[in-house]
């Protein structure tokens, strides 16, 4: 299937005379010496990359690293100088200023950082405003706007001013505004990064809600990695304007392309500092060797919610045994777990850092052991426990 | 040897001569139209006694500054104009300020607007501005007098020429203040220039714009004033008169009641502008 978006070779330069600067760029000067020789700016330089249909793509980088620049240049906020962007197969830099408006209304809906609500508008005069652009009836565009605002939960603030509404929901109303249009895409510039670390994280986790129903192609920029984990589907990293790696979350954790990748992650991201103690969740339930069979096995799973369960003889860690395990052997009239544990796990200690959990945990999906000397079992750590912790390992820490 | 000089009163001269010979019919229109809009203006309010419009003007700057402090001082300062017998002069002021405002709004509202948007028109008219404001005001009654002859169209003329710019400046610095990330996301959604412009930029602006209407009547009332001296009658004939004849009584009771109508616009408009701002 084609991409829903591809852009190809897309190069923004800042100044009078971009094909000197676009000349040096290609001889291999870095976005300084530009600067310097010709005072012409880089902003995105020879930057390729694809969204998918109903794909949240994350474009991170720190500041000046053009990923702003970029997302601006895909709705022509900021008219790119060289490359083409493909929507759906159309080029959006060749179409003339009216198809431009035209696609800007219908596909495109932008959510900034500082959420750029119109002061003098009432909430739903604000969201309704891309509606009131395109000539839709009063009476259509406040049923839409109303809706908009419903989804993102602000049903009854309608008639306030922006200025009357705290971060959050102004960023909500940013969210409904872009929202009312229905477009398939959504542009979104660091639109939480304003926000208290609390308030995104709710922000975050209701964009996630939103998506699956929506199915948009999101395509967010943040400079905050953990945001990044936590709501891309792939992560493109830019640098000066380049882009450094484009990959999943895990791509980028595990093998970092290039050193300045390695650095971001390093700096960041808190996989080096977070260790399988922090981690690990309390195993809720424990079988136990002596005492229990396949059915005390399948009820105590069952009640925790889990579908596989660590067993223990004596305060010692024996082994594994997975529902489905169970379940056979108590259809075969099994008394003891004997016949059924997996004895061959990973078993790790509780300084463990969480880089080294990723390889293990990358291998199968079976939760990996935290276990002492005496080799009794402390803790859990399932895929999703690491990345959770991962991206919320600022809390962790701080709390530390 | 003998001093060359350039010759710049003269070229102005042969201009404002080229002016009045080749286009007196179209300053001749202008100072009919204008000559008439004052006539009735004047006429219809001196039709009514003067105590109705005495409560017409509180009711109004009630309504306008919802403020009861300001109705009350416009209704003992009307009042103390009457009692001083000065009412047909004012009344006659207060046109020439309406009239020469709404013609500087008319003409001063659009440049505006158009020195915000395009960049070539902003650095043409700046300078224009500085040179309108920094001239002598008396200056402007000079070519007045071939233009349009000694009275009031004259007087309304220099008075629009000299109240004129900070109508052009605020409206252009209001337009220019909305921020850029609202302009983007007014684009992001696909609006036309228009759209942009009634939509976001004008009516962010107001504020400042309101700001600009305000300077503009004050410096028109100043202008008006000063004008009296090519024949404006209204407060400054009587204070004119004054000087003349070396009365102070008269010219400071005529000073009063200008200061008094100067209050009751300021205050009206500040007020018309401020809640703009809160809404």
């Amino acid at each position: 299937m084609a991409h829903k978006i591809e852009v190809k070779n897309l190069y923004k330069i800042f100044g009078p005379h971009p094909e000197k600067a676009l000349a040096l760029l290609k001889e291999g000067s870095t976005k300084d010496e530009i600067l310097d020789k010709t005072g012409h700016g880089i902003g995105v330089a020879n930057v390729s990359f694809h969204v998918e249909e109903g794909e949240i793509l994350v474009i991170m980088g720190l500041s000046g690293s053009g990923k702003s620049t970029l997302v601006r240049c895909l709705n022509r906020l900021i008219e790119p100088s060289y490359g083409q962007i493909l929507l759906e197969g159309t080029d959006v830099t060749k179409l003339n200023k009216e198809d431009l408006r035209i696609l800007r209304q219908t596909r495109f809906g932008m959510v900034f950082q500082h959420f750029a609500l119109f002061p003098r508008r009432t909430v739903i005069k604000n969201v309704e405003y891309g509606l009131e652009i395109q000539k839709v009836d009063q009476a259509e565009r406040q049923k839409r706007a109303l809706a908009a605002l419903e989804q993102v939960g602000l049903k009854g603030w309608e008639n306030s001013y922006p200025s009357q509404l705290s971060g959050g929901m102004q960023q909500r109303v940013g969210l409904a505004r872009a929202l009312a249009l229905d477009p398939d895409i959504m542009l979104m510039d660091e639109a939480f990064s304003a926000l208290d670390p609390l308030i995104r994280r709710d922000m975050q986790d209701e964009l996630l809600k939103l998506q699956e129903k929506m199915h948009k192609t999101i395509i967010f920029i943040s400079h905050d990695l953990d945001e990044a984990l936590k709501l891309g589907d792939r992560i493109i990293l830019m640098k000066d304007g380049y882009i450094v790696q484009d990959g999943t979350a895990e791509e980028i954790l595990t093998n970092p392309a290039t050193r300045y990748v390695e650095k971001f992650v390093e700096d960041v991201d808190l996989s080096k500092v977070l260790t399988a103690e922090i981690i690990m969740k309390n195993p809720i339930e424990i079988a136990s060797y002596a005492h229990d069979g396949p059915k005390a096995a399948l009820w105590k799973m069952n009640r925790a919610g889990i579908s596989s369960i660590f067993v223990q003889h004596k305060g010692k860690l024996v082994g594994i045994v997975t529902a489905e395990d169970a379940a056979t052997a108590l259809k075969k009239g099994e008394k003891d777990l004997a016949g059924i544990v997996i004895r061959d796990i990973h078993k790790v200690s509780p300084e463990t850092p969480a880089n080294d959990l990723f390889a293990l945990l990358a291998e199968n999906s079976s939760p990996v052991a935290v276990i002492d000397e005496e080799e009794h079992l402390l803790g859990v750590i399932v895929k999703g426990s690491l990345l959770a912790a991962l991206s919320e390992g600022v809390m962790v820490n701080g709390t530390d | 040897m003998e001093q060359i000089r350039i010759p710049i009163g003269k070229s102005i001269e042969y201009v404002i001569d080229l002016i009045t010979e080749h286009f007196s019919f179209a300053t001749r229109a202008f100072s009919d139209i204008t000559e008439t809009g004052i006539n009735i203006l004047v006429d219809s309010m001196m039709f009514f006694p003067p105590w109705v419009l005495i409560i017409v003007f509180t009711a109004l700057a009630l309504f306008i500054s919802r403020e009861k402090g300001i109705a009350l001082f416009t209704l003992i300062g009307m009042a103390l104009i009457w009692n001083m017998g000065l009412w047909t002069p004012t009344v006659s002021t207060i046109a020439l300020v309406l009239i020469s405002t709404l013609i500087a709004m008319l003409i001063g509202l659009p440049l505006g607007i158009f020195s915000a948007l395009n960049s070539t028109a902003y650095r043409i008219i700046m300078p224009i501005l500085d040179v309108m404001q920094t001239m002598p005001a008396f200056v402007y009654l000079i070519p007045a007098i071939p233009f349009f002859g000694l009275g009031p169209v004259g007087a309304i003329f220099s008075t629009v020429i000299f109240s004129m710019p900070p109508a052009i400046r605020l409206t252009c610095l209001g337009i220019k203040q909305v921020p850029v990330e609202l302009i983007e996301a007014a684009d992001s959604f696909g609006s036309t220039r228009s759209q942009k412009l009634f939509k976001l930029q004008l009516p962010m602006a107001t504020p400042t714009i309101m700001a600009g209407i305000n300077q503009t009547i004050m410096l028109a009332l100043s202008m008006v004033v000063i004008a009296a001296m090519i024949g404006a009658k209204g407060l400054g004939g009587e204070v004119w008169k004054a000087i003349q004849r070396l009365e102070p009584d008269k010219g400071f009771e005529a000073g009063i009641a200008i200061v008094i109508v100067a209050v009751i616009l300021d205050r009206i408009m500040q007020k018309a502008g401020g809640r703009q701002k809160t809404a």
